[in-house]
């Protein structure tokens, strides 16, 4: 945490005062940076996020939408959770894939459940596709972050809907300040860097599912020799028009055997 | 004070001219003049008819059905829908020659829109709200409001001014027409709050010679094509005319539907040309004598015997029976 900055020289609100009143007279520029930081009026925002999910991967392939990220939460450096689902159903049409905080990820989880069942009791043959749960969460991921209370998180929307015009496959991102698009294949957080490329290079139009495995493991692979954060533990999913599947979590196979692994003092005595 | 409330006409009918609701006086509860030195036999219900939140014994709430009254004055509109198209029609009043027509078909959305009877302001008003309702739901969810739903929240705003002592009922009738991903529907909107689907309906003065002529096809609207509606959309406005000339002045006609190819034909008011065009086609398939030989391609046409029977069909709707029950909805 940042040193707590001093307090600022009058209060910037009448709530504010009527806070420093209340507040312990030690701790009082520590909640006064607290509150200044936070909009002045006492009340505590987002700071940072603590325990956080890595990267999701996501493309459109010739039956849907396929989706994938690692099983791991970290608390800081340590990688704290090893068997978290990042990836979740929504509705009868929609995947969502969340990185970020992931205390976060649930209460949006939370938001989408209470959208879905309302929209499901209607029972009126309308149902919520994921163009328009794409379009809810950037509206509450925006304003939450005009509110300086963001939702810390890099959210993949996809899904496949039925439209008048066939099967429309969608997929989506919207981040923690309201940032959102639409694209063929999506990646959040290292995978920006380093799966996207890969994805640009070798993505086509109508692949089929076992290739847009191979294509997504590489990714995968990619991700988890240079990110420190990842976990050989991933989970696959995908969504068809006729339903979802969120495939048991497995490992990718690595390889170490590299000679200067093998003898690593060899050219550089000393070393280890 | 109150006597006098009590024994006179209440107010709003004096200024459509009409004799008070004689039909509606004998109540069987009726009581003859207490302690207030009675001159004449109060109606039973004026006592309970003041404000919205007062019942009456029988368990009626007045001032909502006066307000039901009031779409019963206004001008008639029809609509009708078939699978995947929706048509409302309205008759237009004016009200002198020297004015414009009062308008009473609103776009709502490209996929929906609303006709009204009876106050066309609280219409407007009405028109407003869902037109915000719409956008409102666009904005969030980067799809149109399906219109059950439009429908409901239009209907629990009227439900709020069922109960609340400082409110009065809107006093329109709402037929709300509109496309969502299960089709083309229809509603009706009264100002009890209550809210119904329909295949066609109509409101209005002179509404039930259209109910009339509705009633003998509305098993076939599923099928019928988009210009099918239309002329039958015409038609049962026609009847609500009562022999005036059905023209393309007098008479408003929208459309909203899914094409053929899918896509969306939106919510449009169908210009006077046009409506003229087919009005002039309908007189023509008229005219000729034998009601089996079909001018055009219209399923109405085996029908066009029975028209001058619909026509000669009891106009007057609008007296109910003394001792109805209470009648929240059209």
């Amino acid at each position: 945490a940042t040193p707590p900055s001093p307090a600022p020289a009058e209060p910037r609100s009448s709530s504010d005062e009527r806070n420093q009143s209340r507040i312990n007279p030690s701790r009082e520029s520590m909640d006064a940076s607290a509150a200044a930081a936070g909009g002045g009026d006492g009340t505590q925002r987002t700071l940072n996020p603590y325990v956080t999910g890595n990267s999701v991967i996501a493309m459109k392939y010739k039956d849907g939408v396929i989706m994938a990220c690692d099983t791991g939460a970290s608390y800081g450096s340590t990688l704290r959770y090893k068997s978290v689902e990042r990836i979740k159903e929504v509705g009868k049409h929609s995947l969502i894939g969340g990185s970020g905080e992931f205390s976060d990820f649930q209460e949006i989880l939370r938001y989408l459940d209470e959208l879905t069942l309302n929209d499901h009791m209607w029972d009126d043959g309308n149902s919520l596709g994921p163009k328009e749960i794409h379009a809810y969460l950037t509206r509450v991921m925006y304003n939450r972050r005009n509110k300086f209370d963001p939702l810390w998180n890099s959210l993949v929307l996809g899904g496949v809907k039925k439209g008048p015009k066939g099967d429309e496959k969608y997929l989506g991102m919207v981040n923690m300040i309201g940032t959102h698009f639409e694209e063929n294949h999506i990646a959040t957080g290292f995978g920006n860097h380093m799966a996207i490329p890969i994805l640009r290079g070798e993505w086509r139009e109508d692949m089929t599912f076992e290739e847009a495995v191979k294509l997504i493991e590489k990714c995968l692979l990619v991700l988890l020799y240079r990110d420190r954060s990842s976990i050989n533990k991933f989970q696959i999913a995908k969504i068809t028009t006729e339903g979802s599947t969120i495939y048991p979590p497995y490992a990718l196979k690595t390889n170490w055997g590299f000679a200067a692994f093998e003898n690593p003092s060899k050219g550089a005595v000393g070393t280890w | 004070r109150q006597q006098k409330e009590e024994n006179s006409t209440p107010e709003p009918y004096s200024c459509y001219g009409h004799a008070p609701l004689a039909h509606l006086a004998s109540s069987p509860d009726r009581r003859r003049g207490e302690s207030r030195g009675g001159r004449r036999p109060r109606m039973f219900r004026n006592q309970y008819d003041t404000d919205v939140t007062t019942w009456s014994p029988q368990g009626r709430l007045f001032q909502v059905e006066y307000a039901m009254e009031a779409v019963k004055q206004g001008s008639a509109c029809v609509g009708l829908r078939s699978a995947t198209h929706a048509v409302l029609a309205a008759a237009n009043k004016s009200a002198n020659e020297l004015s414009s027509h009062q308008r009473k078909v609103f776009r709502v959305a490209d996929h929906a829109g609303v006709a009204l009877a009876g106050l066309t302001a609280d219409g407007r008003v009405l028109s407003r709200f869902l037109r915000n309702e719409c956008i409102n739901h666009a904005f969030v969810y980067d799809a149109p409001l399906p219109v059950s739903r439009l429908a409901l929240r239009l209907a629990d705003k009227a439900q709020v001014c069922t109960q609340r002592s400082w409110k009065r009922p809107y006093g329109v009738g709402l037929l709300v027409a509109g496309l969502d991903e299960s089709g083309a529907h229809l509603y009706y909107n009264c100002p009890s709050g209550n809210y119904f689907e329909y295949q066609a309906f109509a409101i209005g003065s002179r509404s039930q010679a259209a109910k009339t002529y509705l009633e003998r096809r509305f098993e076939k609207f599923n099928a019928y094509t988009p210009d099918e509606l239309i002329k039958d959309a015409l038609s049962a406005i026609k009847e609500t005319l009562q022999g005036e000339k059905l023209t393309s002045s007098n008479c408003t006609i929208a459309i909203v539907g899914r094409k053929e190819d899918g896509t969306v034909e939106p919510f449009s008011m169908i210009d006077s040309k046009r409506i003229q065009e087919i009005i002039d086609s309908m007189e023509a398939a008229d005219e000729a004598p034998a009601a089996d030989v079909p001018a055009e391609s219209s399923s109405m046409q085996e029908d066009r015997g029975d028209a001058p029977a619909a026509r000669d069909a009891p106009a007057a709707d609008e007296p109910a029976a003394p001792d109805a029950p209470a009648p929240m909805d059209i």
